[in-house]
């Protein structure tokens, strides 16, 4: 099982995807477990072929524990990094050794045809022990909803099916975002800066973009913050990588967290690979992907646990700023409030302008405020040009 | 082509905003309320929906436009124009 986050301690196995004697390529996605983040697809590290699955279906697996194995390389599967592995980095044998076993927890899924469903309705039916299989479709595309559940919960409260109640665990995703955040208040010597960009020039650009392109190329003015971060972080590298270990480890590779809201509650930063690298309308498709798969509750594990920074951006109709706080084993987050327009000196005169805080929180085990400072200065020069990003 | 009916054109609808929305909840949806005010929709959530708009009925929303696709019977009411407009034309 590998870890997908600092605050991850084990995951539910709901499907399997291989079987043995499958042969796999790095990258396939072999398993899905479910942790608070969703369900998250395990993708494979290195080409080989499944010999056995060690975990069932609804085992409750830590990190670290035996997933399967297989040969090609005479490895199991399981430890993968944390990070996004830069190809060869990975570390199979990492999650190799010994562990507890795996505590079982009661099945969640029986390996029958899946039924669909919202992840909220799948998490209240878990919640309260209904079988969606039981509620049949209640939706004309067919997946249940959480009012399928909330009506079945209630007939069957009538009726004195007994309900197993709430459970906390691995899917409890208000105390893992708790638990992640105090670790980050207690060990990480956050230093604040904020300055205030000028939008007029990104703002227009999009909107003249928009004019000329079909909805399906179409971008949002977050992904013009987005790639300005990547861009800025090639200069300023001591904001980008990992804090473990009690060293700092740079990432090569910027990858950028998107920090998402969840309509049920909580929030994931699911992973812009090479965002630094990738054109703007190219970004915004993954960008687009990505969040509605956090939504759906479906991740990549690349996706959740490969980001070498996060960005928060409050999009349309928040406050001016936010203050936010590293996500470990990350060494920066920058946030951005709503664009907003407010008076602004262009020449020496006062002219309405469209304008947008960035705050940027960093590790000060890692940078200090100058290297910060240029950081947030570069984010605003490139965003001067947003023909160029 | 032939355009559909609006009882055809709101399921279509339905099934599009929950493949960008999966987390709502279609039994509480309000066919008059405004995504933003029901499922806190955002500006991401409109461009994703306009772009399913566009896969599953082939209407291209112009981004001036989005404010209309904001509530269920708008987008019927949208869409429906907009087909007739195109199967006239």
């Amino acid at each position: 099982m590998p870890s997908l986050g600092a605050d991850m301690e084990s995951a539910v196995v709901t499907e399997w995807m291989v079987k043995p004697g499958d042969k796999v390529k790095r990258g396939d996605v072999v398993a899905a477990v479910e942790t608070a983040k969703g369900i998250i697809d395990i993708e494979i590290f290195e080409d080989g072929v499944i010999e056995t699955l060690i975990a069932r279906v609804g085992d409750c697996v830590p990190v670290g524990g035996l997933l399967a194995s297989y040969s090609g390389s005479g490895k199991a599967v399981a430890g993968a990094p944390q990070a996004m592995p830069p190809a060869r980095s990975s570390r199979p044998e990492a999650g190799a050794r010994p562990t507890a076993p795996p505590a079982t927890a009661r099945p969640v899924d029986t390996g029958a045809p899946r039924q669909l469903a919202s992840p909220a309705a799948r998490k209240r039916a878990a919640e309260l022990g209904i079988d969606l299989a039981t509620l049949g479709p209640g939706h004309p595309s067919g997946a249940i909803t959480l009012g399928d559940v909330e009506r079945a919960a209630a007939r069957g409260a009538a009726a004195g099916v007994p309900s197993t109640g709430p459970s906390a665990g691995p899917t409890d995703m208000r105390a893992i975002i708790a638990q992640a955040m105090s670790r980050a208040k207690r060990e990480i010597p956050h230093y604040y800066l904020g300055t205030t960009i000028d939008m007029t020039r990104a703002v227009r650009f999009v909107a003249e973009w928009n004019a000329a392109h079909s909805v399906t190329e179409r971008l949002l003015p977050g992904v013009l913050l987005i790639k300005a971060v990547a861009l800025a972080l090639e200069k300023v590298p001591e904001l980008n990588g990992f804090w473990r270990d009690g060293r700092f480890e740079p990432s090569e590779a910027i990858n950028v967290g998107a920090a998402t809201r969840l309509r049920r509650g909580g929030l994931v930063a699911p992973a812009l690979e090479a965002a630094n690298g990738q054109p703007l309308p190219t970004l915004m498709r993954q960008l687009q992907a990505a969040v509605e798969r956090a939504r759906a509750g479906r991740l990549r594990q690349t996706e959740l646990a490969g980001a070498t920074i996060t960005v928060s951006s409050l999009g349309e109709g928040g406050v001016e700023t936010l203050y936010p706080i590293i996500h470990p084993p990350q060494v920066a987050i920058v946030g951005f409030g709503s664009v907003v327009v407010r008076p602004w000196c262009v020449g020496g005169a006062v002219a309405p302008a469209s304008v947008v805080t960035a705050t940027l929180a960093a590790d000060h085990r890692v940078s200090d405020g100058h290297r910060g400072s240029q950081f947030l200065v570069e984010v605003d020069r490139l965003l001067q040009e947003p023909e160029k990003l | 082509m032939s355009v559909p009916t609006d009882d055809e054109l709101r399921a279509t609808i339905l099934d599009s905003l929950l493949s960008v929305a999966p987390d709502v909840d279609a039994a509480t949806l309000d066919a008059r309320r405004e995504f933003r005010d029901q499922f806190d929709f955002d500006s991401m959530d409109y461009l994703s929906f306009a772009t399913a708009l566009h896969a599953r009925l082939g209407v291209d929303v112009p981004e001036v436009d989005y404010p209309r696709l904001g509530t269920l019977e708008g987008c019927v009411r949208y869409v429906a124009a907009a087909l007739r407009r195109g199967a006239a034309s």
